[in-house]
Protein backbone atom coordinates (compact mmCIF):
# COMPACT_ATOMS: atom_id res chain seq x y z
CA UNK A 1 0.00 0.00 0.00
CA UNK A 2 1.37 3.37 -1.04
CA UNK A 3 1.41 6.33 1.36
CA UNK A 4 -1.32 8.91 0.97
CA UNK A 5 -0.22 11.85 -1.20
CA UNK A 6 -3.30 13.94 -0.78
CA UNK A 7 -6.59 13.66 0.97
CA UNK A 8 -9.83 15.57 1.07
CA UNK A 9 -12.05 15.53 4.13
CA UNK A 10 -15.67 16.64 4.00
CA UNK A 11 -14.95 18.90 1.07
CA UNK A 12 -17.91 20.96 -0.09
CA UNK A 13 -17.93 23.47 -2.91
CA UNK A 14 -20.74 25.74 -3.94
CA UNK A 15 -21.21 28.44 -6.52
CA UNK A 16 -23.24 31.11 -4.81
CA UNK A 17 -26.22 29.22 -3.42
CA UNK A 18 -25.98 26.12 -5.54
CA UNK A 19 -23.83 23.35 -4.12
CA UNK A 20 -21.62 21.50 -6.59
CA UNK A 21 -19.71 19.18 -4.30
CA UNK A 22 -21.14 17.91 -1.00
CA UNK A 23 -18.95 16.59 1.79
CA UNK A 24 -16.61 14.53 -0.32
CA UNK A 25 -13.83 12.62 1.43
CA UNK A 26 -11.25 10.94 -0.76
CA UNK A 27 -7.66 9.76 -0.32
CA UNK A 28 -5.18 9.69 -3.16
CA UNK A 29 -2.24 7.36 -2.78
CA UNK A 30 1.19 8.18 -4.13
CA UNK A 31 2.19 6.49 -7.39
CA UNK A 32 -1.38 5.60 -8.14
CA UNK A 33 -3.91 6.81 -10.67
CA UNK A 34 -7.34 7.67 -9.36
CA UNK A 35 -10.09 8.20 -11.92
CA UNK A 36 -13.06 10.40 -11.12
CA UNK A 37 -16.04 9.39 -13.21
CA UNK A 38 -19.66 10.45 -13.30
CA UNK A 39 -22.20 12.21 -15.51
CA UNK A 40 -21.75 15.85 -16.59
CA UNK A 41 -22.41 18.31 -13.80
CA UNK A 42 -21.78 15.78 -11.05
CA UNK A 43 -19.08 17.94 -9.50
CA UNK A 44 -15.99 15.91 -10.39
CA UNK A 45 -14.25 18.74 -12.26
CA UNK A 46 -15.17 21.21 -9.55
CA UNK A 47 -13.73 18.83 -6.98
CA UNK A 48 -10.54 18.47 -9.01
CA UNK A 49 -10.16 22.22 -9.38
CA UNK A 50 -10.49 22.65 -5.63
CA UNK A 51 -7.45 20.50 -5.01
CA UNK A 52 -5.04 23.17 -6.25
CA UNK A 53 -7.35 26.03 -5.35
CA UNK A 54 -8.05 26.91 -8.97
CA UNK A 55 -11.56 27.74 -7.85
CA UNK A 56 -10.15 30.78 -6.07
CA UNK A 57 -10.35 32.44 -9.49
CA UNK A 58 -14.09 32.01 -9.69
CA UNK A 59 -16.02 34.73 -7.89
CA UNK A 60 -18.52 33.56 -5.26
CA UNK A 61 -17.19 30.03 -5.28
CA UNK A 62 -17.12 28.85 -1.68
CA UNK A 63 -14.99 25.90 -0.59
CA UNK A 64 -15.32 24.36 2.86
CA UNK A 65 -13.72 21.29 4.36
CA UNK A 66 -10.15 20.16 4.45
CA UNK A 67 -7.60 19.15 1.88
CA UNK A 68 -4.29 17.82 3.11
CA UNK A 69 -1.15 17.45 1.12
CA UNK A 70 1.27 15.79 3.53
CA UNK A 71 0.90 17.94 6.65
CA UNK A 72 -0.16 21.08 4.83
CA UNK A 73 -3.75 22.27 4.90
CA UNK A 74 -4.48 23.45 1.37
CA UNK A 75 -7.47 25.57 2.33
CA UNK A 76 -5.86 27.28 5.28
CA UNK A 77 -5.66 31.05 4.81
CA UNK A 78 -1.99 30.96 5.74
CA UNK A 79 -1.14 28.57 2.91
CA UNK A 80 1.03 30.09 0.23
CA UNK A 81 -1.07 29.30 -2.84
CA UNK A 82 1.80 30.00 -5.21
CA UNK A 83 4.14 27.43 -3.70
CA UNK A 84 1.26 25.04 -3.15
CA UNK A 85 0.41 25.07 -6.83
CA UNK A 86 3.97 24.30 -7.73
CA UNK A 87 3.52 20.95 -5.98
CA UNK A 88 0.39 20.17 -7.97
CA UNK A 89 0.56 19.94 -11.73
CA UNK A 90 -2.54 20.41 -13.81
CA UNK A 91 -3.58 19.40 -17.32
CA UNK A 92 -6.74 20.74 -18.95
CA UNK A 93 -9.26 19.33 -21.35
CA UNK A 94 -8.20 21.52 -24.22
CA UNK A 95 -4.43 21.70 -24.70
CA UNK A 96 -3.38 25.18 -23.59
CA UNK A 97 0.30 25.68 -24.32
CA UNK A 98 1.56 29.20 -23.79
CA UNK A 99 1.92 31.31 -26.90
CA UNK A 100 5.65 30.78 -26.74
CA UNK A 101 8.24 28.42 -28.17
CA UNK A 102 8.30 24.75 -27.18
CA UNK A 103 11.42 25.38 -25.14
CA UNK A 104 9.96 28.42 -23.38
CA UNK A 105 6.76 26.58 -22.53
CA UNK A 106 8.76 24.22 -20.37
CA UNK A 107 11.56 26.49 -19.16
CA UNK A 108 9.09 29.17 -18.08
CA UNK A 109 8.06 27.55 -14.79
CA UNK A 110 11.49 26.34 -13.58
CA UNK A 111 13.10 29.66 -14.46
CA UNK A 112 10.55 31.48 -12.36
CA UNK A 113 11.20 29.09 -9.51
CA UNK A 114 14.86 29.98 -9.53
CA UNK A 115 16.68 27.88 -12.13
CA UNK A 116 18.70 30.49 -14.01
CA UNK A 117 21.52 28.36 -15.32
CA UNK A 118 21.06 27.84 -19.06
CA UNK A 119 22.57 24.36 -19.05
CA UNK A 120 20.39 23.27 -16.17
CA UNK A 121 17.32 24.62 -17.95
CA UNK A 122 18.30 22.76 -21.11
CA UNK A 123 18.50 19.59 -19.05
CA UNK A 124 15.09 20.17 -17.49
CA UNK A 125 13.54 20.80 -20.90
CA UNK A 126 15.06 17.64 -22.35
CA UNK A 127 14.17 15.52 -19.37
CA UNK A 128 10.58 16.79 -19.21
CA UNK A 129 10.04 16.29 -22.93
CA UNK A 130 11.48 12.79 -22.70
CA UNK A 131 9.20 11.93 -19.82
CA UNK A 132 6.26 13.23 -21.83
CA UNK A 133 7.37 11.15 -24.85
CA UNK A 134 7.71 14.27 -26.96
CA UNK A 135 11.48 14.68 -27.17
CA UNK A 136 12.04 12.76 -30.40
CA UNK A 137 9.38 14.76 -32.23
CA UNK A 138 10.48 18.16 -31.04
CA UNK A 139 14.21 18.10 -30.37
CA UNK A 140 15.02 19.72 -33.72
CA UNK A 141 12.52 22.54 -33.37
CA UNK A 142 12.56 23.47 -29.73
CA UNK A 143 12.46 27.15 -30.57
CA UNK A 144 9.47 26.99 -32.88
CA UNK A 145 6.07 28.08 -31.67
CA UNK A 146 4.31 25.51 -29.53
CA UNK A 147 1.08 26.36 -31.33
CA UNK A 148 2.40 24.72 -34.49
CA UNK A 149 2.25 21.31 -32.80
CA UNK A 150 -0.70 18.99 -33.29
CA UNK A 151 -3.38 18.78 -30.60
CA UNK A 152 -1.97 15.54 -29.16
CA UNK A 153 1.56 16.92 -29.15
CA UNK A 154 0.33 20.10 -27.48
CA UNK A 155 -1.31 18.06 -24.76
CA UNK A 156 1.90 16.11 -24.13
CA UNK A 157 3.74 19.43 -24.08
CA UNK A 158 1.32 20.62 -21.39
CA UNK A 159 2.10 17.50 -19.38
CA UNK A 160 5.83 18.10 -19.88
CA UNK A 161 5.32 21.68 -18.76
CA UNK A 162 3.64 20.63 -15.55
CA UNK A 163 6.26 18.01 -14.63
CA UNK A 164 9.08 20.50 -15.30
CA UNK A 165 8.37 22.22 -11.98
CA UNK A 166 8.65 18.87 -10.17
CA UNK A 167 5.16 18.51 -8.72
CA UNK A 168 4.15 15.75 -6.35
CA UNK A 169 0.86 15.07 -7.99
CA UNK A 170 -0.81 15.83 -11.30
CA UNK A 171 -4.44 16.68 -11.81
CA UNK A 172 -5.91 15.94 -15.23
CA UNK A 173 -9.26 17.26 -16.30
CA UNK A 174 -10.41 15.06 -19.20
CA UNK A 175 -6.95 15.26 -20.76
CA UNK A 176 -7.79 13.23 -23.83
CA UNK A 177 -11.37 14.15 -24.60
CA UNK A 178 -10.37 16.70 -27.25
CA UNK A 179 -7.93 14.34 -28.98
CA UNK A 180 -8.07 11.72 -31.69
CA UNK A 181 -7.77 7.98 -30.78
CA UNK A 182 -4.05 7.71 -31.58
CA UNK A 183 -3.18 10.75 -29.49
CA UNK A 184 -5.48 9.47 -26.77
CA UNK A 185 -3.68 6.16 -26.52
CA UNK A 186 -0.36 8.01 -26.36
CA UNK A 187 -1.65 10.07 -23.45
CA UNK A 188 -2.83 6.91 -21.73
CA UNK A 189 0.56 5.25 -22.17
CA UNK A 190 2.09 8.39 -20.77
CA UNK A 191 -0.15 8.27 -17.71
CA UNK A 192 0.95 4.69 -17.08
CA UNK A 193 4.58 5.87 -17.25
CA UNK A 194 4.09 8.92 -15.05
CA UNK A 195 2.37 6.89 -12.38
CA UNK A 196 5.75 5.50 -11.38
CA UNK A 197 6.70 8.91 -10.04
CA UNK A 198 3.52 10.82 -9.37
CA UNK A 199 0.13 10.57 -7.83
CA UNK A 200 -2.34 11.23 -10.64
CA UNK A 201 -5.98 12.24 -10.35
CA UNK A 202 -7.83 12.12 -13.64
CA UNK A 203 -11.34 13.20 -14.49
CA UNK A 204 -12.72 11.31 -17.44
CA UNK A 205 -15.96 10.74 -19.26
CA UNK A 206 -14.56 7.74 -21.01
CA UNK A 207 -15.20 4.67 -18.91
CA UNK A 208 -12.91 2.49 -20.93
CA UNK A 209 -10.20 4.99 -20.28
CA UNK A 210 -10.87 4.95 -16.56
CA UNK A 211 -10.75 1.15 -16.63
CA UNK A 212 -7.52 1.15 -18.61
CA UNK A 213 -5.45 3.76 -16.80
CA UNK A 214 -6.58 3.93 -13.21
CA UNK A 215 -5.88 1.94 -10.08
CA UNK A 216 -8.80 3.32 -8.15
CA UNK A 217 -12.02 4.90 -9.29
CA UNK A 218 -14.44 7.22 -7.57
CA UNK A 219 -17.94 7.51 -8.94
CA UNK A 220 -19.50 10.96 -8.49
CA UNK A 221 -23.20 11.66 -8.64
CA UNK A 222 -24.93 14.94 -7.74
CA UNK A 223 -21.86 16.24 -5.97
CA UNK A 224 -21.36 13.18 -3.82
CA UNK A 225 -19.06 10.20 -4.06
CA UNK A 226 -21.31 7.19 -4.46
CA UNK A 227 -18.58 4.64 -4.54
CA UNK A 228 -14.80 4.66 -4.26
CA UNK A 229 -12.88 1.45 -4.71
CA UNK A 230 -10.27 -0.34 -6.74
CA UNK A 231 -11.01 0.24 -10.42
CA UNK A 232 -11.27 -3.48 -10.97
CA UNK A 233 -13.99 -3.79 -8.34
CA UNK A 234 -15.92 -0.78 -9.60
CA UNK A 235 -16.10 -2.13 -13.13
CA UNK A 236 -16.65 -5.79 -12.37
CA UNK A 237 -18.50 -5.80 -9.13
CA UNK A 238 -19.99 -2.41 -8.17
CA UNK A 239 -21.63 -2.34 -4.78
CA UNK A 240 -24.18 0.39 -5.45
CA UNK A 241 -26.95 0.15 -8.03
CA UNK A 242 -26.28 3.71 -9.27
CA UNK A 243 -22.69 2.82 -10.07
CA UNK A 244 -23.84 -0.24 -11.91
CA UNK A 245 -26.35 1.79 -13.91
CA UNK A 246 -23.72 4.33 -14.86
CA UNK A 247 -20.99 1.98 -15.94
CA UNK A 248 -23.39 -0.12 -17.93
CA UNK A 249 -24.51 3.02 -19.72
CA UNK A 250 -28.02 3.22 -18.41
CA UNK A 251 -27.64 6.98 -17.82
CA UNK A 252 -25.05 9.74 -18.00
CA UNK B 1 -42.75 34.04 -50.34
CA UNK B 2 -43.45 36.96 -48.08
CA UNK B 3 -40.47 36.21 -45.85
CA UNK B 4 -38.31 36.04 -48.92
CA UNK B 5 -39.46 39.46 -50.11
CA UNK B 6 -38.87 40.96 -46.69
CA UNK B 7 -35.42 39.45 -46.65
CA UNK B 8 -34.59 40.90 -50.05
CA UNK B 9 -35.96 44.28 -49.08
CA UNK B 10 -33.97 44.36 -45.83
CA UNK B 11 -30.81 43.32 -47.64
CA UNK B 12 -31.14 46.03 -50.25
CA UNK B 13 -31.85 48.70 -47.63
CA UNK B 14 -28.79 47.68 -45.62
CA UNK B 15 -26.62 47.65 -48.75
CA UNK B 16 -27.95 51.07 -49.74
CA UNK B 17 -27.20 52.53 -46.29
CA UNK B 18 -23.70 51.07 -46.32
CA UNK B 19 -23.08 52.39 -49.82
CA UNK B 20 -24.31 55.82 -48.76
CA UNK B 21 -21.90 55.93 -45.82
CA UNK B 22 -18.98 54.75 -47.93
CA UNK B 23 -19.86 57.32 -50.56
CA UNK B 24 -19.91 60.19 -48.06
CA UNK B 25 -16.60 59.08 -46.59
CA UNK B 26 -14.98 58.59 -49.96
CA UNK B 27 -16.32 61.91 -51.17
CA UNK B 28 -15.07 63.75 -48.11
CA UNK B 29 -11.69 62.13 -48.28
CA UNK B 30 -11.42 62.61 -52.01
CA UNK B 31 -12.34 66.29 -51.73
CA UNK B 32 -9.81 66.96 -48.97
CA UNK B 33 -7.05 65.12 -50.78
CA UNK B 34 -7.95 66.61 -54.17
CA UNK B 35 -7.82 70.14 -52.80
CA UNK B 36 -4.77 69.66 -50.62
CA UNK B 37 -2.45 67.18 -52.28
CA UNK B 38 -1.26 69.66 -54.89
CA UNK B 39 -0.04 71.99 -52.19
CA UNK B 40 2.04 69.44 -50.31
CA UNK B 41 5.74 69.61 -50.93
CA UNK B 42 8.84 68.98 -48.91
CA UNK B 43 9.19 72.71 -48.43
CA UNK B 44 5.59 73.01 -47.22
CA UNK B 45 6.11 70.24 -44.67
CA UNK B 46 9.31 71.68 -43.24
CA UNK B 47 9.21 75.49 -43.45
CA UNK B 48 7.72 77.86 -40.88
CA UNK B 49 4.38 79.60 -41.51
CA UNK B 50 4.18 83.17 -42.75
CA UNK B 51 1.71 85.65 -41.30
CA UNK B 52 1.07 87.99 -44.19
CA UNK B 53 3.20 86.76 -47.05
CA UNK B 54 2.69 83.89 -49.43
CA UNK B 55 4.47 80.57 -49.26
CA UNK B 56 4.35 79.65 -45.57
CA UNK B 57 4.68 76.06 -44.43
CA UNK B 58 3.50 73.91 -41.53
CA UNK B 59 6.83 72.57 -40.28
CA UNK B 60 6.59 73.61 -36.62
CA UNK B 61 2.90 72.65 -36.43
CA UNK B 62 3.61 69.19 -37.77
CA UNK B 63 6.45 68.80 -35.32
CA UNK B 64 4.26 70.09 -32.46
CA UNK B 65 1.50 67.61 -33.28
CA UNK B 66 3.90 64.69 -33.26
CA UNK B 67 5.71 65.84 -30.14
CA UNK B 68 2.46 66.45 -28.31
CA UNK B 69 1.31 62.98 -29.27
CA UNK B 70 4.50 61.47 -27.91
CA UNK B 71 4.15 63.43 -24.65
CA UNK B 72 0.52 62.36 -24.30
CA UNK B 73 1.44 58.75 -24.88
CA UNK B 74 4.24 58.90 -22.33
CA UNK B 75 1.67 60.02 -19.76
CA UNK B 76 -1.22 57.80 -20.83
CA UNK B 77 0.34 54.45 -21.60
CA UNK B 78 1.74 53.64 -18.13
CA UNK B 79 -1.31 54.97 -16.27
CA UNK B 80 -3.75 53.41 -18.71
CA UNK B 81 -2.04 50.05 -18.65
CA UNK B 82 -1.88 50.07 -14.88
CA UNK B 83 -5.52 51.04 -14.49
CA UNK B 84 -6.60 48.54 -17.16
CA UNK B 85 -4.72 45.73 -15.44
CA UNK B 86 -6.29 46.71 -12.14
CA UNK B 87 -9.79 46.81 -13.60
CA UNK B 88 -9.42 43.49 -15.33
CA UNK B 89 -7.46 41.44 -12.82
CA UNK B 90 -7.54 43.00 -9.37
CA UNK B 91 -10.74 44.99 -8.95
CA UNK B 92 -13.31 42.96 -7.01
CA UNK B 93 -16.63 42.65 -8.85
CA UNK B 94 -18.63 45.08 -6.74
CA UNK B 95 -20.42 48.40 -6.83
CA UNK B 96 -17.28 50.50 -6.48
CA UNK B 97 -15.63 48.84 -9.46
CA UNK B 98 -18.75 49.33 -11.52
CA UNK B 99 -18.91 52.99 -10.64
CA UNK B 100 -15.24 53.42 -11.56
CA UNK B 101 -16.04 51.83 -14.90
CA UNK B 102 -18.96 54.20 -15.36
CA UNK B 103 -16.85 57.23 -14.52
CA UNK B 104 -14.23 56.14 -17.03
CA UNK B 105 -16.92 55.81 -19.70
CA UNK B 106 -18.30 59.25 -18.91
CA UNK B 107 -14.84 60.77 -18.97
CA UNK B 108 -14.30 59.58 -22.51
CA UNK B 109 -17.46 61.26 -23.73
CA UNK B 110 -16.93 64.71 -22.23
CA UNK B 111 -17.04 67.26 -25.08
CA UNK B 112 -13.52 68.27 -25.98
CA UNK B 113 -14.13 72.01 -25.70
CA UNK B 114 -15.16 71.45 -22.08
CA UNK B 115 -11.93 69.59 -21.45
CA UNK B 116 -10.09 72.49 -23.08
CA UNK B 117 -11.76 75.08 -20.84
CA UNK B 118 -11.24 72.89 -17.80
CA UNK B 119 -7.58 72.66 -18.77
CA UNK B 120 -7.41 76.43 -19.08
CA UNK B 121 -8.85 76.88 -15.60
CA UNK B 122 -6.97 74.17 -13.77
CA UNK B 123 -3.76 73.48 -15.64
CA UNK B 124 -2.96 76.75 -17.34
CA UNK B 125 -4.10 79.15 -14.63
CA UNK B 126 -4.41 77.38 -11.32
CA UNK B 127 -1.29 75.24 -11.62
CA UNK B 128 0.42 77.97 -13.62
CA UNK B 129 1.58 75.67 -16.38
CA UNK B 130 0.69 78.35 -18.93
CA UNK B 131 -0.10 77.62 -22.56
CA UNK B 132 2.26 74.77 -23.00
CA UNK B 133 2.75 71.38 -24.56
CA UNK B 134 2.56 69.91 -21.09
CA UNK B 135 -0.86 71.42 -20.41
CA UNK B 136 -1.99 70.20 -23.82
CA UNK B 137 -0.71 66.71 -23.16
CA UNK B 138 -2.52 66.57 -19.83
CA UNK B 139 -5.76 67.76 -21.45
CA UNK B 140 -5.43 65.11 -24.15
CA UNK B 141 -4.76 62.54 -21.46
CA UNK B 142 -8.31 63.15 -20.26
CA UNK B 143 -9.64 61.64 -23.51
CA UNK B 144 -6.94 59.17 -24.09
CA UNK B 145 -6.80 57.63 -20.65
CA UNK B 146 -10.34 56.19 -20.64
CA UNK B 147 -9.71 54.65 -24.06
CA UNK B 148 -6.44 53.19 -22.88
CA UNK B 149 -8.02 51.75 -19.72
CA UNK B 150 -10.88 50.20 -21.64
CA UNK B 151 -8.63 48.80 -24.35
CA UNK B 152 -6.32 47.20 -21.79
CA UNK B 153 -9.15 45.84 -19.69
CA UNK B 154 -10.93 44.28 -22.64
CA UNK B 155 -7.74 42.91 -24.16
CA UNK B 156 -6.89 41.17 -20.87
CA UNK B 157 -10.44 39.90 -20.44
CA UNK B 158 -10.12 38.40 -23.92
CA UNK B 159 -7.19 36.22 -22.91
CA UNK B 160 -8.43 32.61 -22.66
CA UNK B 161 -8.95 31.58 -19.06
CA UNK B 162 -6.95 28.39 -19.56
CA UNK B 163 -3.85 30.42 -20.33
CA UNK B 164 -4.10 32.25 -17.05
CA UNK B 165 -4.89 29.07 -15.14
CA UNK B 166 -2.01 27.20 -16.75
CA UNK B 167 0.41 29.80 -15.51
CA UNK B 168 -1.08 29.95 -12.01
CA UNK B 169 -1.10 26.16 -11.79
CA UNK B 170 2.64 26.13 -12.43
CA UNK B 171 3.00 28.11 -9.23
CA UNK B 172 3.58 31.49 -10.82
CA UNK B 173 2.46 34.60 -9.02
CA UNK B 174 -0.44 36.61 -10.28
CA UNK B 175 1.78 39.48 -11.33
CA UNK B 176 4.15 37.21 -13.25
CA UNK B 177 1.16 35.56 -14.89
CA UNK B 178 -0.16 38.93 -16.01
CA UNK B 179 3.15 40.25 -17.32
CA UNK B 180 4.57 37.11 -18.90
CA UNK B 181 1.55 35.19 -20.10
CA UNK B 182 -1.46 37.46 -20.41
CA UNK B 183 0.04 40.74 -21.61
CA UNK B 184 1.91 39.15 -24.54
CA UNK B 185 -1.34 37.60 -25.72
CA UNK B 186 -3.24 40.83 -25.21
CA UNK B 187 -0.53 42.98 -26.75
CA UNK B 188 -1.74 43.00 -30.39
CA UNK B 189 -5.16 44.23 -29.27
CA UNK B 190 -3.67 46.80 -26.89
CA UNK B 191 -1.28 48.06 -29.53
CA UNK B 192 -3.94 48.38 -32.21
CA UNK B 193 -6.20 50.23 -29.80
CA UNK B 194 -3.41 52.53 -28.71
CA UNK B 195 -2.58 53.52 -32.26
CA UNK B 196 -6.23 54.20 -33.05
CA UNK B 197 -6.47 56.34 -29.91
CA UNK B 198 -3.33 58.13 -31.05
CA UNK B 199 -5.05 58.98 -34.32
CA UNK B 200 -7.79 60.70 -32.39
CA UNK B 201 -5.31 62.68 -30.31
CA UNK B 202 -3.49 63.74 -33.43
CA UNK B 203 -6.58 65.33 -34.91
CA UNK B 204 -7.84 66.97 -31.73
CA UNK B 205 -8.18 70.75 -31.82
CA UNK B 206 -10.81 72.08 -29.43
CA UNK B 207 -9.16 70.80 -26.27
CA UNK B 208 -5.86 72.31 -27.30
CA UNK B 209 -6.98 75.86 -28.16
CA UNK B 210 -6.76 76.94 -24.54
CA UNK B 211 -4.16 74.52 -23.24
CA UNK B 212 -1.35 74.08 -25.75
CA UNK B 213 -2.18 77.49 -27.14
CA UNK B 214 -2.61 78.96 -30.60
CA UNK B 215 0.91 80.12 -31.26
CA UNK B 216 4.41 78.76 -31.40
CA UNK B 217 7.57 80.61 -30.52
CA UNK B 218 10.09 80.88 -33.33
CA UNK B 219 11.55 77.43 -32.97
CA UNK B 220 15.24 76.93 -33.40
CA UNK B 221 15.61 73.44 -34.80
CA UNK B 222 19.31 73.43 -34.02
CA UNK B 223 18.71 73.86 -30.30
CA UNK B 224 17.83 70.49 -28.75
CA UNK B 225 18.24 71.48 -25.11
CA UNK B 226 14.78 70.81 -23.66
CA UNK B 227 15.15 73.68 -21.19
CA UNK B 228 15.82 76.40 -23.72
CA UNK B 229 12.67 78.43 -24.50
CA UNK B 230 13.18 78.20 -28.26
CA UNK B 231 14.03 74.53 -28.32
CA UNK B 232 11.46 72.36 -30.09
CA UNK B 233 11.83 69.83 -27.28
CA UNK B 234 10.90 72.19 -24.46
CA UNK B 235 7.62 70.77 -23.08
CA UNK B 236 6.75 74.02 -21.32
CA UNK B 237 6.55 76.18 -24.41
CA UNK B 238 3.28 77.00 -26.18
CA UNK B 239 2.68 74.90 -29.23
CA UNK B 240 0.14 75.26 -31.99
CA UNK B 241 -0.65 71.87 -33.48
CA UNK B 242 -1.62 71.08 -37.04
CA UNK B 243 -5.33 70.79 -36.27
CA UNK B 244 -5.33 74.07 -34.35
CA UNK B 245 -3.37 75.70 -37.16
CA UNK B 246 -5.98 74.67 -39.70
CA UNK B 247 -8.69 76.15 -37.56
CA UNK B 248 -6.73 79.36 -37.03
CA UNK B 249 -5.77 80.16 -40.60
CA UNK B 250 -9.24 79.29 -41.75
CA UNK B 251 -10.81 81.75 -39.33
CA UNK B 252 -8.24 84.51 -39.15
CA UNK B 253 -5.45 83.76 -41.61
CA UNK B 254 -4.00 86.87 -43.25
CA UNK B 255 -1.68 85.24 -45.75
CA UNK B 256 -2.96 85.48 -49.33
CA UNK B 257 -2.63 81.72 -49.77
CA UNK B 258 -4.33 80.88 -46.46
CA UNK B 259 -6.98 78.76 -48.17
CA UNK B 260 -4.39 76.63 -49.94
CA UNK B 261 -2.34 76.25 -46.77
CA UNK B 262 -5.43 75.13 -44.86
CA UNK B 263 -6.24 72.66 -47.64
CA UNK B 264 -2.71 71.31 -47.70
CA UNK B 265 -2.55 71.05 -43.92
CA UNK B 266 -5.91 69.26 -43.85
CA UNK B 267 -4.66 66.76 -46.39
CA UNK B 268 -1.53 66.15 -44.31
CA UNK B 269 -3.66 65.65 -41.21
CA UNK B 270 -6.03 63.23 -42.92
CA UNK B 271 -3.17 61.28 -44.47
CA UNK B 272 -1.44 61.00 -41.12
CA UNK B 273 -4.57 59.75 -39.37
CA UNK B 274 -5.12 57.27 -42.20
CA UNK B 275 -1.55 56.10 -41.81
CA UNK B 276 -2.20 55.54 -38.10
CA UNK B 277 -5.20 53.42 -38.93
CA UNK B 278 -3.42 51.34 -41.53
CA UNK B 279 -0.42 50.94 -39.26
CA UNK B 280 -2.71 49.72 -36.48
CA UNK B 281 -4.36 47.15 -38.72
CA UNK B 282 -1.13 45.95 -40.19
CA UNK B 283 0.61 45.73 -36.84
CA UNK B 284 -2.34 43.98 -35.23
CA UNK B 285 -2.46 41.40 -37.97
CA UNK B 286 1.32 40.98 -38.01
CA UNK B 287 1.50 40.42 -34.26
CA UNK B 288 -1.49 38.13 -34.24
CA UNK B 289 0.25 36.02 -36.84
CA UNK B 290 3.52 36.14 -35.01
CA UNK B 291 2.05 35.07 -31.68
CA UNK B 292 -0.45 32.47 -32.75
CA UNK B 293 1.36 31.44 -35.74
CA UNK B 294 2.71 28.47 -37.43
CA UNK B 295 6.14 29.98 -38.06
Amino acid sequence: MQPIAMSAKDLSVSYGDSPAVRKVSLDFAAKQVTALIGPSGCGKSTFLRSLNRMNDLIPNCVVTGEIWIRDQDVNSPSTDVVSLRQKIGMVWQRPNPFHKSIYENIAFGPRYHGVKNKKKLDEIVEESLKKAALWEETKDRLHNSALALSGGQQQRLCIARSIAVKPELILMDEPASALDPVSTSKIEELIAELKQDYCIVIVTHNMHQAARVSDKTAFFLNGEVVEHDLTHNIFTNPQKPATNDYITGRFG
Amino acid sequence: MKAKTADKLATSIIVAVAAFIVLILAGLLGYILFRGLGHISFDFLTSAPETIRKGGGIGPQLFNSIFLLVLTMIITIPIGLGAGIYMSEYAPPNRITNSIRLIVEVLSSVPSIIVGLFGLLILVNMFGLGFSLFSGALALTVFNLPLMVRITEQALKGVPREQKEASLALGLSKWKTITSVMLPIALPVILTGTILAAGRVFGEAAALLFTAGMSSPRLDFTDWNPFSPFSPLNPFRPAETLAVHIWKINSEGLAPDAAQIAAGASAVLVITVLLFNFAARWLGRYMHRKFTAIK
